[in-house]
């Protein structure tokens, strides 16, 4: 009970979250200076035409009152065309959102999967070759920029030894590389995480104790040690979907991949303000409810934590 | 000779918290690597003028385009026959320099919001944090292209873009440390003696609380110089023919399977940059914070 009190009350908070991200994002978009409509029309248009336009998108309001009616609209799922291409922004987001997602969860269950093992690993066998090899490798990570990377890997496994597709979505075997590459830094932090969540927990009391009751190592390591030390990283998981997220232009724009990333960076480059509006709206959205998700799984599972603060 | 004469040497109590700081810091080997690599990029980029001439970095030269690096071309060319170590060179002056405007810029304005929100508590602290936390709602790689959308290219603008994504996280940090040294009994005793708050949060507040924000800088550094590079990579930072190193592994993309040293080079320069950062910022916190070390 107290535990869906405590969701509800999280649920409820994320609304003024929206609302305020909204209004931020509004306001800063409506900094992008030129004239939108002599832009949709081009040079040509004359200026009853490029007025009229402006009438029409609600252009020649003030400032507010465009924030207030882009809510109403977006209350009803109407996130406006875009400028330039012609399309529905909800309708074109919904449609590219499927590969992001895909890229982004394959991305973590790699990170997770491969970092959480490798990093109780190198924790258990402190200072051995295993850990050094591995903390090496954390270090590499976190100085690589994902786009080099990206490209480096390209060259080695799909230019050179043929081995992988380059580019595109036709095949399984695009699927194997971008989450590798958009992993990557995630993978980083979860090796550091629960390499020292590990070194933290294995030196507290609980665990001494339950060696001296006669538990082996290896029990105690896997009943006491290795729970315990989880619950950070967990959270950790939540923290690096926005990370994720934000990696993915970056992976998208290297392995063409029709996602929102390429959606975004296109949008950015042709300054389409109702398309930024709504991706960055629509993928703040996301983030919040999978970091939401996050905290409630947690709270569910550890009943340390506090839920009424 | 006094070369071989011993220098005395003060017990450990008499050392002062900054001269234990440096202590551990100049003990730390990745550290000392870490300064000596940062201090060298810093040098070659500084007397770049003396190594290559700016006019190299935008010469195109059609006969010698894509040579191999050589005697002449240390780096070699690129598509437009630049030579790839000027580019590199006065390339890494925007990377590094705007890398460093960011941080200064996030840390100060985050320090004035973050330190007045603590210090003063109250109805100041409620409005600026909230503030703080609409902006950490936003993935901040997506906040900056929002802003570069609204704003256009450009070095200046990229910096104000990427530096305003990173103000909440040190208005935050720099709130919660004034939060608890707010209580201390020194605190108070300088307030009992009738200091003015400018002069409790210069003499007190900040000496003792910028340890871990000073660490927290450092690590962000290495991460704002992969942001510009992305930006730069993805068109929406340094626009070509200036140099920047992302921009410079972008406007060689076509050319790196045939020739991939135009990749491989740039790339080693922007890693080694950052992970020079990195091992500074790790033997910082390890210095302030011995307890912190594994």
């Amino acid at each position: 009970m107290n535990w869906l009190k405590y969701a509800l009350k999280r649920i409820l908070m994320l609304i003024p979250v929206i609302i305020s991200v909204t209004f931020i994002l509004f306001l800063i978009l409506s900094l992008a200076p030129g004239d939108v409509a002599r832009m949709v029309l081009g040079q040509d248009a004359t200026e009853e035409q490029v007025a009229q336009l402006n009438h029409e998108m609600g252009l020649d309001r003030p400032l507010l009152i465009r924030y207030l009616r882009y809510m109403r609209d977006a209350l009803r799922l109407d996130f406006g065309r875009s400028w330039t291409g012609n399309f529905d922004v909800l309708a074109e987001f919904s449609h590219r959102l499927p590969y992001t997602l895909l890229v982004s969860f394959l991305a973590i269950i790699f990170a997770t999967g491969v970092g959480i093992p490798l990093g109780i690993a190198s924790a258990i066998k402190q200072y051995s070759l295993l850990d050094y090899g591995s903390t090496f490798m954390v270090m590499l990570l976190f100085s690589m920029p994902a786009f080099w990377l990206g490209t480096m890997c390209q060259l080695l496994f799909c230019l050179t030894l043929h081995w992988l597709p380059v580019s595109g979505i036709t095949n399984w075997k695009n699927f194997i590389l971008p989450p590798l590459i958009l992993g990557a830094n995630t993978l980083a932090s979860m090796i550091r995480m629960s390499r020292t969540s590990m070194l933290d927990v294995i030196r507290m009391d609980y665990i001494r104790t339950a060696r001296a009751k006669g538990g082996s190592r290896r029990y105690v390591t896997r009943h006491h040690a290795i729970r315990n030390s989880l619950i950070p990283v967990v959270t950790q998981i939540g923290i690096s979907f926005a990370g994720t997220i934000g990696g993915a232009v970056v992976t998208e724009n290297i392995f063409a991949i029709p996602g929102i990333g390429t959606l975004l960076i296109n949008a950015v480059k042709s300054r389409d303000v109702p398309v930024v509006m709504g991706t960055v709206i629509f993928i703040t959205i996301i983030v919040g409810v999978i970091n939401l998700i996050v905290d409630l799984i947690c709270a569910l599972v550890d009943p340390r934590i506090d839920l009424a603060s | 000779m006094a070369i071989f004469k011993k220098k005395t040497k003060k017990p450990l109590s008499e050392y002062s918290t900054g001269e234990l700081i440096l202590f551990r810091f100049k003990k730390n080997k990745l550290a000392m690597i870490g300064v000596a690599m940062f201090m060298f990029v810093t040098i070659m980029i500084l007397i770049a003028p003396l190594i290559r001439p700016y006019s190299m970095v935008i010469k195109q030269d059609i006969v010698h385009r894509l040579n191999p690096p050589s005697k002449e071309h240390i780096f070699g060319t690129d598509e437009l026959g630049r030579d790839l170590l000027a580019r590199i060179l006065y390339g890494g002056r925007i990377s590094l320099f705007c890398s460093l405007a960011i941080i200064g810029i996030a840390f100060v304005t985050g320090a004035i919001i973050g330190g007045t929100a603590g210090f003063f508590g109250g109805k100041v602290d409620t409005i600026l944090m909230r503030i703080v936390d609409m902006l950490m709602s936003v993935p901040s790689a997506l906040l900056a292209m929002a802003i570069i959308t609204a704003l256009g290219n450009g070095v200046w603008k990229l910096v104000l873009a990427l530096s305003i994504g990173q103000i909440a996280r040190f208005a935050r940090m720099v709130r919660s440390s004034v939060l608890t040294l707010r209580n201390r009994e020194y605190i108070e005793a300088a307030k009992c003696f009738g200091s003015s708050s400018w002069r409790i949060i210069m003499k007190h507040i900040l000496p003792n609380g910028i340890g871990p924000i000073i660490v927290s800088a450092t690590l962000t550094l290495g991460a704002v110089i992969l942001s510009i590079s992305s930006m730069g990579y993805l068109g929406l930072g340094v626009a070509s023919p200036t140099p920047e190193w992302g921009t410079i592994i972008s406007e060689n993309k076509v050319n790196i399977q045939y020739f991939p040293y135009l990749g491989v080079i740039p790339g080693i320069c922007i890693m080694l940059t950052v992970m020079s950062v990195n091992f500074i910022g790790d033997g910082l916190r390890d210095a302030f914070d011995p307890k912190s070390k594994r």
